[in-house]
């Protein structure tokens, strides 16, 4: 479990990693936390002749507020949010997240954009973002552009990331106080990739509801508006209203074919409604 | 200086430090620091590191393996080992069928991980990068893949000269058919997962050869070094003596360590032909995909009983995956054959038959793993002891205790001979069903759970022969047979104690316990006393540790050396005191008469450094001793333990908690209630795992499907719970100080408790696991089936 030789560089700033990542003309990968990317390569799943190490740009780490979100970095880490080193704009909802990552040695050196990027279905930040509504700064040498979650995570391990572009920043919109939250993952043991997630993010007052079904084969069912899973309306009442034969359906249509995978994701999913509501 | 300070000071009473002593574990100092020394950190000058190619594909004919020209001599095939014979484990068992494995694979590959070629380099690394030029041509056969499936006319063929894939058949009986008109009758197909044993450290081998003493050096993570010595010497035709194998700090054995490895031929071969040290370091893939796999059990059981749950006999047909070849020593017979003796454990019946099948598949060999055979026996019969109890109406705690031998009865034989030496099942059983409140929890499930959980509780009992003998072996006629088993003790001048024994020590703590051994023969304080263990060319030879062995065994002998040594001891002091022998006592570390004492190290110091001082006629063998010992029968101790515990089951996400767990534990006389503490809870986490959480499995073509550890899950702190432990403490007959092996026992029962805590909780709505590990899927597909077949058809 040695890794196969490859190249390294570690660019001095985000421009300079972009320039070399454009003028590659080998297989190349961005590692940061390299809390995935490691053991791929380890395994030799992956032979990147080239390595491209952001882990020490300190554009990258920086996070501030804008106006009604807040934007982090690509290199921010999953131990940054859980021990609140930086602002919080979702009432705790990230910070949550953030302290059921995996294990605390992986927090330490995972990175929520690097999570973002491997686009594994069954990583947290992967649903919990898409429930938020978060937004990505895709970066190039020749510009960049902004990307929705659920248009970003495009299957299994597939992201919208074209050839030289890097995840840049996370853009993460300030929850409303009417909102509610609910977030609940079921593991096999604690800090193993979850199989089942279901992260709600529903404000009554406004009628509105994001929906995430997670950690399926494929990239997360993301509902941007789930009234059909209330009955047809999102109002203060919709932890009875929720309809598990909807989501059951959403799940087949899906292609969960198992029935037993989709009773635990149906099952996942009622106990976040229920956690928000409570 | 350190130890002094940290342990009870033998000075004064010199008490708190013998048998039955709580000590803190000695070798803990360097181990929980960081400074043990294991086979990965040898350095040797000059040393190069091995890759292996090993098979992709599990059952395929070899037509040609390629190596790039420029690698050509760092590459080695089977056609390179000229004179290496493959390891071949026998069994005298009638019947049983001899499996070739050859070091490195020729003309078939029969699982996948199997070695093909060697790679040298000077790092791992660059080894790795050879391996990956290296190119196979496979023809790929139909994989063998199911063990049952393999016993059908037509199925292909792992030794295609057997004609047919069964390694051992066997068939015990009793009068069965007196037990065919009992009023209950309930019969099931019960299975245990295909595991990997998973110690923290894997496998590690560094060969090097030593031109001065004409000698191959291997160091290697081995249970057995003596055992490992003889089977190279068998594989690579030199004298044994031309052999020393050192085992050094192992981190964990658990059987897997005790095999000898296709690894440990080639290196050695390796560093013979190159002139320079070679290491290879298994790594997790290797461990989990090539070479670790226990446990794979399938019964099929009929249990026959009375009304009120008396036992009337129990028919049973078990099958064991084997795997492709028969690892030595133990060979690939081990599990089966055992299951038909070991099976109705500590319970009386009077009819019983047990046929069993060790089949060979296209997969890892079967190896043995703490509690050997006896997980999925304990799990088979409590499993379906729980059903009777159903069928009877009754607690399944009164089943256990209508039909456990009783106290009066030992020692006992049971209905396939097994010699039970003594034991109070049944009040195990009485204390740990009060134990865990088996009234409350009953009351519990009648108020139900405010979150729809439900609460089951399940217990089970087992017993765990341990140390048995050159009675129950020669009859396997395997390549070790146990017989008597030796240690050498020895007095340094300045009255320390040295103490060399063939076993080996990975996490027993036995540097701390056959320390307290000798101190309490001869008052020598624990920090003064040195083990010397896991090294061909320092100990006597030994079959090594092994099927709890240790304590009884080494205990034993260390024990026997040390009174010997302590009577000549005794003479030399008597003479120093101007006594008769016959009116001095050895007591506390000195020779004691009516008005003075001299220490031992007083007459270390007059033996090594002052022999004018000796009487005339000293016995001429000194201050050194080595001794053997065998227990008076040598048809092993049987500790035993009933185990309980409490679950939790979320039938919406088949999420099993553990709540409460209990074990009621009898060991006979605990050398350290400490280390045995730890020994069960260590085995309670491993019991977990094979309830809950650990399983290899296989696709159709013998793929192993659980890679890394991301896919073969481990119970880690979270998942284990702190038992509650309560020991008895009933003494062999048989043995020094009533002492009985322990070692496997923690693993050996959990499974069962925990599956019949999850079938008590799901009872109710007609659900029932019968197989192992119990995993969020099953419970919910178990569930999810009920209730379609309860579904009204429209």
């Amino acid at each position: 479990m040695k890794p196969a030789p490859f190249g390294y560089e570690r660019p001095r700033d985000l421009q300079a990693a972009l320039a070399v990542l454009a003028e590659a003309d080998a297989s190349v990968k961005i590692i940061a936390g390299g809390q995935s990317l490691g053991p791929m390569l380890n395994l030799r799943l992956v032979e990147p002749e080239l390595l491209i190490d952001i882990a020490g740009l300190a554009e990258l780490k920086q996070v501030e507020r804008q106006g009604d979100e807040l934007v982090l970095g690509a290199c921010v880490t999953h131990a940054d949010i859980e021990d609140g080193r930086i602002p919080d704009v979702t009432r705790g909802a990230m910070q949550g997240v953030a302290g059921n990552i995996a294990y605390r040695a992986v927090r330490n050196r995972g990175t929520i954009g690097g999570s973002l990027s491997h686009a594994d279905p069954a990583a947290d930040w992967v649903s919990a973002l898409s429930a938020l509504g978060a937004k990505l700064t895709l970066r190039s040498l020749a510009g960049s552009r902004i990307v929705a979650m659920e248009d970003f995570i495009v299957g299994a391990l597939e992201s919208a990331l074209r050839a030289g572009e890097i995840v840049k920043t996370v853009h993460v919109p300030a929850m409303p106080a009417s909102a509610h939250w609910g977030y609940v993952k079921s593991c096999r043991k604690t800090g193993e990739f979850a199989h089942a997630i279901g992260a709600v993010m529903i404000d009554p007052s406004a009628a509105t509801a994001r929906i995430v079904i997670g950690a399926i084969d494929s990239a997360p069912i993301v509902m941007t508006d789930a009234a059909e899973l209330f009955g047809g309306r999102v109002a203060g009442d919709y932890k009875d209203r929720f309809d598990s034969r909807v989501a059951e359906a959403i799940l087949a249509r899906a292609g969960v074919s198992d029935a037993a995978h989709r009773h635990i994701h149906v099952n996942v999913l009622k106990r976040a409604v229920r956690e928000a509501a409570a | 200086m350190r130890n002094e300070r940290d342990f009870p000071s033998a000075d004064g009473a010199g008490a708190g430090q013998g048998v039955g002593a709580r000590l803190p574990r000695k070798e803990d100092d360097r181990l929980m620091r960081g400074r043990g020394q294991f086979v990965a950190d040898i350095r040797l000058a000059g040393m190069q590191d091995v890759a292996f190619v090993r098979s992709p594909l599990a059952h395929a004919r070899i037509r040609a393996i390629e190596v790039p020209e420029r690698y050509r001599a760092s590459v080695f095939t089977a056609a390179d080992l000229a004179g290496v014979r493959p390891i071949r484990a026998v069994s005298g068992l009638p019947g049983f069928k001899i499996s070739e494995q050859p070091v490195l694979a020729t003309g078939k590959v029969r699982q996948v991980g199997e070695l093909v070629a060697m790679c040298v380099a000077p790092t791992r690394a660059e080894a790795e990068d050879i391996a990956a030029t290296v190119t196979l041509d496979l023809e790929e056969l139909p994989a063998v893949h199911d063990m049952r499936k393999a016993r059908e006319p037509g199925s292909a063929l792992v030794h295609e000269e057997w004609g047919d894939n069964v390694f051992l058949e066997t068939n015990f009986e009793v009068d069965i058919s007196r037990a065919f008109d009992a009023p209950i009758k309930v019969s099931r197909e019960i299975s245990t997962a295909r595991q990997c044993m998973s110690p923290l450290e894997g496998r590690g081998v560094v060969a090097t050869f030593d031109h001065r003493l004409d000698q191959l050096t291997l160091y290697s993570a081995a249970q057995m070094p003596h055992i490992t010595r003889s089977g190279l010497s068998e594989c690579l035709g030199m004298e044994q003596g031309r052999i020393r194998v050192v085992s050094p700090d192992v981190g964990g054995g658990f059987g897997h360590k005790g095999i000898l490895l296709p690894e440990e031929v080639c290196l050695s071969w390796l560093t013979m032909r190159r002139g320079h040290p070679v290491r290879w370091t298994e790594d997790r893939r290797e461990h989990l995909t090539a070479s670790s796999n226990c446990r794979e059990h399938h019964y099929r059981i009929t249990v026959y009983a009375d009304r009120d749950g008396r036992l009337r006999g129990i028919d049973c047909e078990a099958t064991v995956d084997s795997g492709a070849y028969s690892s030595y020593p133990f060979s690939a017979c081990l599990e089966a054959a055992q299951v038909a003796s070991i099976l109705p454990g500590p319970y009386l019946m009077p009819a019983y038959r047990c046929r069993t099948f060790s089949v060979a598949t296209n997969k890892c060999p079967i190896l043995p793993y703490r509690g050997v055979a006896r997980t999925g026996v304990c799990f088979a019969l409590e499993l379906i002891l729980d059903l009777v109890a159903a069928e009877a109406g009754l607690e399944p705690g009164e089943v256990r205790l209508r039909n456990l031998v009783r106290p009066e009865q030992m020692p006992f034989d049971n209905i396939t001979k097994k010699h039970f030496d003594s034991g109070d099942y049944p009040e195990a059983m009485r204390r740990a069903l009060a134990s865990i409140d088996i009234g409350g929890v009953r009351a519990r499930q009648r108020k139900g759970e405010i979150d729809g959980r439900r609460i089951g509780v399940g217990v089970s009992i087992y017993c765990e022969q341990a140390a048995h003998g050159t009675s129950v072996y020669s009859g396997w006629g395997i390549p070790m047979v146990p017989g008597h088993e030796q240690a050498s003790a020895r007095l340094t001048p300045d009255g320390g104690l040295e103490l060399r024994v063939g076993v080996h020590s990975h996490g027993q703590g036995m540097e701390t316990t056959l320390a307290q051994v000798a101190h309490e023969m001869l008052g020598v304080d624990v920090a003064k006393v040195r083990l010397i263990l896991g090294d061909t060319a320092m100990t006597p030879y030994s079959t090594g540790t092994w099927g709890s062995r240790s304590m009884v065994m080494a205990g034993g002998a260390v024990a026997t050396a040390c009174r010997e040594l302590g009577e000549r001891a005794r003479h030399i002091g008597a003479k120093l005191l101007q006594h008769d022998p016959a009116v001095v006592v050895l007591q506390d570390g000195a020779v004691r008469g009516f008005n003075g004492s001299v220490t031992l190290k007083e007459i270390a110091h007059t033996w090594y450094r002052r022999p004018q001082d000796l009487p005339t006629g000293v016995d001429p063998g000194g201050l050194e001793v080595t001794s053997g010992y065998k227990p008076q029968r040598d048809s092993g101790t049987f500790s035993y333990a009933a185990h309980a515990a409490v679950v939790a089951v979320d039938p919406d996400l088949g999420e099993v908690e553990i709540l409460d767990y209990v074990i009621v534990e009898d060991g006979g006389v605990l050398v350290n209630p400490m280390v045995v503490d730890g020994q069960i809870y260590g085995g309670l986490a491993q019991g977990i795992g094979t309830a809950l959480y650990e399983e290899m499995p296989f696709d159709a073509a013998g793929q192993p499907l659980a890679t890394t550890l991301a896919d073969y899950l481990l119970p880690g702190p979270t998942e284990v719970p702190a038992p509650r432990l309560d020991h008895m403490e009933t003494p062999s007959p048989y043995t020094q100080f009533g002492v009985k092996g322990i070692g496997e026992g923690g693993a050996i029962a959990p499974p069962a408790a925990i599956a019949n805590a999850v079938n008590d909780a799901l009872r109710p709505l007609g659900v029932e696991l019968m197989q192992s590990p119990i995993t969020p899927y099953r419970v919910v597909e178990a569930i999810l089936a009920r209730s379609d077949a309860e579904r009204p058809v429209a």
